[in-house]
């Protein structure tokens, strides 16, 4: 028996744990010329079509067509593109002298390789392009559609699709590795939670100034707010009321922000029983005090949704008059609808009491926040709301069996950088588990179909007129609040701009303050 | 000798038969969970690998196409033994990445958590335990009983919040968030092992005093042995016996019960793959996690039947003394 063992026990944990402090040092030290970016968004598969954003964000891919901070499309690796007469061939003509970070030659042909492969993907709004064939010739990248499609530049800035070197992927196809084109090439990547990129001697353009970047998933608000103020990351995303006002207090770190084209609105089945009234619809809208809601949630008041798209899409938000707050309004039309008082304070109408099921997901925190609000809201009125916090993927399988009655959502309005694109599905005449459920309008259709069909402007601003205008009186999906994206960022860095298409974190317009 | 080591091999062939039978019950148990679960998987899986912005009704279908989700659940449980017995994990439905691989590194993390967890709860703790067993009731003893209260009090996240607070945003010694830094690790294990603490004091100190009123402990005195020497060679390990099987049990709480701690400190653990495979209907991910996390505990409760045999080699038991 040895009756040191035990203290030699505790003297080599002491040991451990020390030594494990000492690391803390000497990882600050060697972080001086690393850019730190930190962020909720875990990344759980390499593939494009997957967790692509992170990889355009981080610059490490392209797109071959991108978009500037206006949104408006530019050239990515495809230089210019031009369509037939007829808009169903499409040529994409690309850079010239674009290496991947292996050193092979971006070629005509690696980009269709990539580019089938992603068009397969049903999640990708490539897949939703009517594509007969994707082809190369010497220089260029060819589409040919089998009807025409106007929005194929606005869907390439997407990053699904996003090209990949042919080594990025396995004998299954799969992808195993990053290869991009980007100015960025990937050094250390540990899924879910870290990547590691540093300028590529292969990059094609200017030389950035910020050298090397660290990324780093982290999940909680509450870290993140305090990575941001303790000087642990120069740029940290999506900080929640509470972390910004930490921020905005701290010395050497300042909030930046940005509206995104992204409306929390409430989507709904217009054909159900109750919802499929239109004074229904109307009198939920009117019963929203969505200043207050705005402002105790997100807490921002001008967040609040009077129009079903931000103001920053200028094109789409034509002068209507904003979303009434009229709760007497609201009872009088309940009542024309023949919603009278019940016996619980709960509204009736031939014995049925009027109660709904609201869905949501808590991807976005505010949402279960405002989906709690609505609720308080709607029993003012004599509406009996339950709330169910659930999977996202609840609210297209809802739709799918025709089960789901209200749903509030975070639409992103911009996926590509054309509205358009997401405008003409969330308004399918067939309905769309983003969009509208149950809802046509022969009006909306004319203007949509007009609009792809490439309508010259003042004309194109009249059917976008047209579409809001009938949404707006005719609420198939009710506005609630907009979302602003914001970020706090290091004094360490400058010339950051917030790209409100999050489309790439602009990180080679980032330098190092003097 | 002999006898030791029959007992040693018992021990070892009695766990490795529970761990066989642990395996299949968990994965077939895990499996009819997830059938049980409400919703459609393929939108889940669909949900988890494209994101809220892009999973639709085509994305659903294309999944349950790829994954033959369509095929009857026992077929699916069936493919899933045959591999699992020749040791074939699968690829995740939602990463499609080796199951073997990602649970290997989530595992890695927990290990590398709940070890120095323990330890540190293993220090603070049965250190407190035993100065204060010296004189039950004292000034020591009174801070002990405080302190197991104001730790087992704090929840654990309110203690890891305060702790970045202090050592990560004011003294700067450590950093707040992260994975794969031995620096990195002392925040969230602190945190661990401090809530755990508490109550190590608490059982070290009962069974201290109870050792120390005990005859051989009286003998050891009256002989005329040193304190110092009675506390190592008769105390310490005597009270042992009853911490180590109350060591397992907390090390089991600590490999299964770190999620919130797990997303505070941004660790990537099994605590993390597990809610991530639940929330997206990941039944490879899920089952494997649930697996190893059950496996752990076999192994951990056989550490500790070993280390009480090595601590108290004394017969017991009518099997073992014939």
């Amino acid at each position: 028996m040895n009756p040191t063992r035990p203290a030699v026990a505790a003297v080599a944990a002491v040991t451990l744990l020390a030594l494990a402090g000492c690391g803390a040092g000497a990882d600050r030290s060697s972080s001086a010329d690393v850019l730190r970016v930190a962020g909720p968004f875990e990344v759980h598969s390499l593939d494009p079509t997957a967790d692509g954003e992170i990889f355009t964000r981080l610059q490490v891919t392209e797109t071959l067509v991108t978009s500037d901070i206006e949104g408006e499309l530019v050239p990515g690796l495809a230089t210019e593109w031009s369509a037939s007469p007829d808009n169903t061939e499409w040529r994409f003509e690309l850079v010239e002298g674009a290496t991947f970070h292996d050193g092979s030659p971006l070629t005509p042909e690696a980009a269709v390789e990539a580019l089938e492969k992603v068009a397969t993907v049903e999640a990708s709004p490539l897949a939703e392009v009517p594509i007969e064939d994707i082809a190369a010739d010497e220089s260029a990248v060819l589409f040919d559609l089998a009807t025409a499609d106007l929005t194929l530049p606005a869907v390439l800035t997407h990053y699904s699709t996003a090209i990949l070197a042919p080594s990025s992927y396995d004998d299954a196809g799969q992808v195993t590795e990053v290869v991009g084109t980007g100015p960025y090439e990937v050094t250390d990547v540990e899924l879910p939670a870290s990547i590691e990129t540093a300028v590529s001697p292969e990059w094609r353009g200017e030389e950035p100034a910020i050298e090397k970047v660290a990324f780093q998933a982290v999940g909680r608000a509450e870290s993140r707010a305090l990575l941001a103020v303790s000087d642990q990351a120069d740029v940290v995303f999506s900080l929640e009321p509470a972390g910004r006002s930490r921020v905005e207090g701290a010395d050497g770190v300042r909030m930046e922000s940005s509206l995104q084209p992204r409306t929390i609105l409430l989507k709904l089945n217009a054909e159900h029983p109750i919802l499929g009234d239109v004074r229904v619809r109307r009198a939920l809208s009117m019963a929203l005090d969505r200043e207050s809601m705005a402002g105790a949630v997100l807490r921002e008041e001008e967040l609040a949704a009077t129009h079903l798209f931000p103001p920053s899409l200028e094109a789409w938000h034509p002068d209507l008059a904003p979303l009434p707050e009229d709760e007497q309004g609201a009872l009088d039309l309940l009542a024309e609808a023949g919603w009278e008082p019940g016996s619980d304070g709960v509204l009736e109408r031939d014995g049925e009491p009027l109660e709904l099921t609201l869905l949501t997901y808590p991807d976005r925190p505010e949402l279960p926040a405002l989906a709690t609000a609505i609720q308080g809201a709607l029993a003012e009125i004599g509406v009996r709301i339950e709330v169910d916090v659930t999977n996202s993927s609840e609210i297209p399988a809802g739709q799918a069996d025709g089960s789901l009655e209200l749903a509030l959502i975070a639409k992103h309005f911009a996926l590509v950088s054309d509205p358009l694109v997401d405008v003409a599905t969330v308004f399918a005449p067939e309905g769309d588990d983003w969009g509208v459920m149950n809802w046509a309008d022969p009006a909306v259709e004319r203007a949509i179909e007009a609009l792809l069909a490439g309508a010259p402007e003042p004309e194109a601003a009249e059917h976008r007129e047209t579409i809001v205008r009938v949404a707006h009186e005719d609420l198939p999906l009710i506005p609630v609040a907009w979302y602003r994206m914001n970020a706090a960022v290091s004094d360490r860095v400058d010339g950051f701009v917030m790209d409100p298409l999050e489309t790439t974190w602009r990180i080679t317009d980032l330098s190092w303050a003097s | 000798m002999t006898s030791r080591r029959l007992r040693l091999a018992g021990v070892l062939a009695r766990r490795g038969a529970q761990g066989v039978g642990v395996a299949v019950v968990v994965s077939v148990l895990c499996f009819l969970l997830v059938l049980r679960l409400p919703g459609d998987a393929a939108y889940r899986i669909a949900a988890g690998r494209y994101g809220y912005d892009l999973v639709d009704q085509e994305a659903a279908a294309a999944v349950r196409a790829e994954l033959g989700l369509d095929r009857s659940a026992w077929h699916r449980l069936g493919d899933w033994l045959i591999d699992l017995a020749q040791l074939d994990f699968g690829t995740s439905l939602v990463t499609s990445r080796p199951v073997a691989e990602e649970v290997g590194y989530y595992l890695l993390g927990t290990l590398q958590l709940a070890a120095v967890a323990l330890a540190f709860a293993v220090v603070i703790g049965a250190g407190a335990g035993v100065l204060a067993a010296r004189r039950p009731s004292g000034p020591v003893d009174r801070l002990t009983t405080a302190w197991v209260a104001s730790v087992r009090a704090v929840p654990p996240f309110l203690l890891g919040l305060l702790l970045v607070v202090v050592f990560s945003a004011q003294l700067e010694l450590l950093p707040a968030v992260g994975h794969g830094t031995p620096a990195s690790l002392v925040l969230p294990a602190a945190t661990l092992g401090l809530g755990l603490s508490g109550l190590f004091a608490r059982v070290t100190r009962d069974a201290v005093v109870e050792v120390r009123s005990s005859e051989y402990v009286q003998f050891a005195r009256t002989k005329g042995l040193a304190e110092r020497w009675v506390l190592l060679r008769h105390v310490v390990r005597n009270a042992a016996v009853l911490v180590v099987p109350y060591l397992g049990v907390q090390a089991v709480v600590l490999i299964e019960g770190v999620v919130v701690v797990e997303s505070l400190f941004s660790w990537q653990g099994l605590g993390h793959a597990l809610v991530h495979a639940v929330f997206w209907r990941d039944v490879p991910v899920l089952q494997a996690t649930a697996l190893v996390l059950a496996l752990l505990i076999v192994a951990v409760n056989t550490a500790v039947d070993l280390v009480v045999l090595w601590l108290d080699p004394r017969p017991r038991g009518s099997g073992v003394s014939a």
